[in-house]
C-alpha cells in the first residue's frame, strides 16, 4: 500500500465524514492532542486535522465538510492518495497519571478529538467524564467510541432531538457544583463554543484545557501564522499547542484572525464549483 | 542581462538572464589567474574559482563544472544566490581599480550549460557502510548529504515539508532562483544516492531515539522561527512574518490563487520591514501581486544586509525605500491592518562593525497607509527538535553550539548552517555543512 492511501472513507452524517488514512509515521508516533497537516494535492491548501484515532500504521480524522479543503476531501473515497500527510504535531495532552477525574467536553466536529483522549486519560487510570454535545441527533458524532472508553458520558443537543437538550455546558456545570473532585477539563469545539464552555470552570478554579485551531500553513513553527495570545504572549499553536490554558487564551484575537480568509474562502469555493472535473486524484 | 523592471515586474520568471556563451568567455579571459589567488580564500566552500575560469576561457566548459562540483553540488543556486560581492568578488584584485570578475555569474553560466545538456553523476568513493542522519533538506543539509555521499556514506535526509530544498523552496521567490533550478540540483544530490524523506519531522515522526541510532547526526534545520517586533496590533489579519508570505507564495502557490488553494493577502498597499534580502523578496513578491510596497528600514540603506543586487533589483521595480524609519504600532480598523505607525530614526557615527548607531527622533512619529504589513527582521531557530534535544548547548542567541568540527555538545550530533551559525546565507550554510561532513567522515574512518 501506498503512503497516505485513504484506507477507508466514509459519511458519519450529511456533512461530517470520517477518514482513516495510512500514514505509518504519523501513526506510530501519534499521541493524544496532536494533529496532522494534510495536503491532499499539490493545488491544494496545507489544512491541519486533529488525530481522532490510531490503529496500527492507520490515523483517523473527521472534518465536517464547509470549506474548499475539507469538502474537496469529502469527495475522496477509499482506495485515493493523498499526496501529503505530515505529523504528529503539537504537544501532547497534558494527561497525568494516576486517579485524577477528568471531564473531556467535544462540540460538534470537535467531538472528533474526544476518544483518542479519553482513551489516553483512561489508560493512564484516570476517571474519565465525557461530555459530546451537536446541534442535533444527526450531527452527533463518536458516541459509540465515547461510551465505550468514558466512566460516565452526558450527550446533549442543542434542540433535543436526543441526549439532554441544550449545550454541552449545561451537564459540565452540574458536575462542577455538584462538589465532586474534578481535576482537569478539556474543551474542544468552535472557538465561540470553548470560549463560553471555559466560563463554566473559571470560578471554580479547575485546569481547563481548550485545543485551538486557527490557520496553520508549515504547522512546524515556521511561519508564525497560527499565533495566538495565551496569558498575554505571542504563541505559536503549532509548536507550543494545539491545547493551552483555556482560562488565558485571548478568544477575540483568536476568532478574528480564524476569519481572515472568509473573503477568499468564498471565492476559492466558488472557483471550485465551475472547475470541480479538473482534479483528478485517483491513484495512478 | 536583467529583464526590463516594468516587465518582470508583471510575473515571477527569472529577473537575471546571465551571461551569453560570447560574454562569459569573454569575462573568463579578464582573469589574470592571480598566482596567490584570494578569491578562493573568500568562497566559504573553497571552490577553486581561478581553475574552473580558465577552463571556461578556454571554452572547455564541462571541465568548469567538474572544478566547481569537486567543492559545490549547487552550482546554479550559488551563482544566482551568493552575495558574492562581500566573498569572492569582493576580493578580486580587479576590483581594486576596476571591475571584479563576474564570478557568480560564470558558476551559474557553466551549471546552466551543464543542465541543459544533462549532468553527469560525479562517482562516490566506495560505500563504508556507515547510516548518517541529516535533518532538514535546505543548502545545509544537501551539502553535507552530498559530501558525505560522496565520501562513500549512506545518507538520509529527513525534511518536514512536503517538498525538498527548505529555504530555496519555500524562501527566495522564484524570479530570483526558479524552483525547476533548485529541483535539478536537489536531483543531482539524489543521484549520488541520497534518500530524501519528505513529511518527515524529526523530534516528532522520527524519534529522536531512532535519530541517535546513525552513526553520526547532521542537524541543518535552518532559522526558521520567525521574530515579530513585539509591537500593538501584530495579530491583526493582514501582518505577516516574511516567512508566511513568501511560503504562500513560493511554496503554495498563493500567487495562482484560486487556482490553487492558499490565498494571501496583498491589498492596495504593503509595508515590508527590514533590510535584508527576505525583506528584499516579501517586497518584490508583493509589487509583483499589483501592490504599491514601501520598505522602512531603521537604518540608512548603506547598513542594510541585503545583497546589493537585490536592492537594485528592488528599487528598479518600483518598492519605495523608507530607511531610518522605524515602525511603533500597527493600526487596525474594523478587524483589518489600515496602516503602520512609525518614527524616524536619526544615525550615528558608524560602529566597529561599520553599521550605525541609531536611536528615535522624539516628536518624530507618523503614520503611512497600509492594508498588509510583511515583518522581515530575522529569524531564530526553530525550537521542534532542539526541545527534543534538551542537552543540546545552545549559544546565549539560541543557536546550536558548536566547535570548528561542527560538533555539537551531544556526542555524534553535528549542526551547521543558520540553526548553528544564527540566519546567513546560502553559501555560509553549505561552507559551515560541508565542514562538519568532513569531520563526520574523519570520525568514522577513525
Amino acid at each position: 500500500m501506498g503512503n497516505y492511501t485513504i484506507v477507508q472513507a466514509r459519511a458519519l452524517s450529511e456533512a461530517v465524514f470520517e477518514m482513516w488514512i495510512h500514514a505509518p509515521q504519523v501513526a506510530r508516533h501519534a499521541k493524544a492532542g496532536q494533529f496532522c497537516i494534510i495536503h491532499a494535492d499539490g493545488a491544494g491548501e496545507r489544512v491541519p486535522l486533529t488525530i481522532s484515532a490510531t490503529k496500527g500504521d492507520d490515523i483517523r480524522i473527521a472534518f465536517m465538510a464547509v470549506g474548499t479543503t475539507t469538502k474537496l476531501l469529502a469527495t475522496l473515497k477509499t482506495g485515493d492518495e493523498l499526496r501529503d500527510v505530515a505529523g504528529p504535531l503539537g504537544m501532547p495532552s497534558d494527561i497525568a497519571e494516576g486517579s485524577e477525574t477528568v471531564i473531556i467536553v467535544g462540540g460538534g466536529v470537535g467531538v472528533a478529538c474526544t476518544p483518542i483522549l479519553a482513551q489516553a486519560a483512561k489508560d493512564a487510570g484516570n476517571y474519565v467524564i465525557g461530555i459530546i454535545g451537536a446541534r442535533n441527533r444527526d450531527l452527533l458524532i463518536f458516541e459509540d467510541d465515547m461510551r465505550a472508553i468514558c466512566d460516565e458520558l452526558y450527550v446533549t443537543t442543542d434542540d433535543g432531538s436526543y441526549g439532554i437538550k441544550g449545550f454541552a455546558s449545561g451537564p459540565l456545570k452540574d458536575l462542577c457544583e455538584s462538589g465532586r473532585k474534578i481535576d482537569k477539563v478539556w474543551i474542544i469545539g468552535p472557538g465561540m463554543m470553548m470560549k463560553v464552555t471555559s466560563e463554566v470552570t473559571r470560578p471554580f478554579g479547575i485546569k481547563t484545557y481548550v485545543s485551538l485551531n486557527p490557520v496553520m500553513v508549515d504547522g512546524t513553527g515556521m511561519c508564525g501564522s497560527c499565533r495566538v495570545t495565551v496569558g498575554g504572549e505571542m504563541k505559536f499553536a503549532c509548536v507550543d499547542g494545539p491545547e493551552f490554558d483555556a482560562h488565558e487564551v485571548d478568544w477575540n484575537d483568536l476568532m478574528t484572525r480564524q476569519r481572515m480568509y472568509l473573503s477568499e474562502e468564498k471565492q476559492s469555493m466558488e472557483y471550485r464549483e465551475e472547475h470541480h472535473e479538473c482534479r483528478c486524484r485517483k491513484v495512478e | 542581462m536583467d529583464r526590463d523592471a516594468d516587465l518582470r515586474v508583471t510575473d515571477f520568471k527569472e529577473v537575471d538572464l546571465g551571461l551569453s556563451r560570447e560574454e562569459a568567455v569573454a569575462e573568463a579571459k579578464r582573469c589574470i589567474q592571480c598566482k596567490k589567488p584570494k578569491c578562493i580564500s573568500g568562497c566559504p566552500v573553497g571552490i577553486d574559482i581561478p581553475a574552473f575560469i580558465r577552463a571556461i576561457a578556454d571554452e572547455k566548459f564541462q571541465d568548469a563544472v567538474d572544478i566547481i562540483k569537486k567543492d559545490n553540488m549547487l552550482p546554479a543556486v550559488c551563482g544566482r544566490v551568493c552575495p558574492q560581492e562581500t566573498q569572492c568578488q569582493g576580493v578580486c584584485v580587479l576590483g581594486i581599480k576596476d571591475t571584479p570578475i563576474a564570478i557568480g555569474q560564470l558558476e551559474r553560466f557553466v551549471a546552466d550549460i551543464e543542465r541543459k545538456k544533462g549532468a553527469k553523476c560525479p562517482k562516490c568513493a566506495p560505500a563504508t557502510g556507515k547510516k548518517i542522519a541529516v535533518v532538514g533538506s535546505g543548502p545545509a543539509g544537501l551539502a553535507c548529504a552530498a559530501e558525505l555521499a560522496r565520501r562513500g556514506h549512506s545518507v538520509t535526509i529527513f525534511e518536514s515539508l512536503h517538498e525538498a530544498g527548505g529555504v530555496l523552496m519555500y524562501g527566495i521567490p522564484a524570479f530570483r532562483m526558479p524552483k525547476d533550478i533548485v529541483q535539478y540540483e536537489i536531483n543531482q544530490v539524489k543521484k549520488l544516492g541520497v534518500e530524501i524523506k519528505t513529511n518527515h519531522i524529526v523530534g516528532r515522526s522520527v524519534s529522536v531515539q531512532e535519530l541517535l541510532s546513525y552513526s553520526a547526526v547532521f542537524l541543518g534545520t535552518g532559522a526558521g522561527l520567525p521574530y515579530f517586533m513585539g509591537i500593538q496590533g501584530e495579530n491583526l489579519p493582514g501582518v505577516y512574518s516574511a516567512n508566511e508570505f513568501l511560503t504562500r507564495v513560493n511554496l503554495m502557490g498563493a500567487n495562482k490563487f484560486p487556482e490553487n488553494d492558499t490565498p494571501v493577502k496583498v491589498g492596495k498597499k504593503v509595508v515590508v520591514v527590514g533590510g535584508g534580502n527576505v525583506a528584499m523578496d516579501a517586497a518584490r513578491v508583493a509589487r509583483r501581486m499589483g501592490a504599491e510596497v514601501t520598505l522602512m528600514y531603521r537604518r540608512g540603506e548603506a547598513d542594510m544586509p541585503a545583497r546589493l543586487d537585490e536592492v537594485r533589483h528592488a528599487k528598479e521595480e518600483g518598492v519605495f525605500f523608507m530607511t531610518a524609519t522605524n515602525p511603533i504600532a500597527i493600526l487596525g480598523e474594523n478587524n483589518a491592518v489600515s496602516g503602520v505607525k512609525a518614527v524616524k530614526m536619526e544615525l550615528g557615527t558608524p560602529g566597529d562593525d561599520g553599521r550605525c548607531s541609531f536611536y528615535p527622533v522624539e516628536g518624530s512619529e507618523f503614520a503611512v497607509e497600509a492594508d498588509v504589513v510583511i515583518e522581515a527582521i530575522g529569524q531564530g531557530p526553530n525550537p521542534l527538535l532542539l526541545r527534543m534535544l534538551p542537552e543540546l548547548t545552545r549559544n546565549r542567541n539560541g543557536s546550536v553550539a558548536v566547535n570548528c568540527l561542527g560538533e555539537t555538545s551531544i556526542e555524534k550530533v553535528y549542526a551547521g548552517g543558520d540553526v548553528a551559525t544564527g540566519a546567513a546565507t546560502v553559501i555560509l550554510a553549505m561552507g559551515t555543512a560541508k565542514e562538519a561532513a568532513v569531520a563526520i567522515d574523519k570520525k568514522l574512518r577513525t
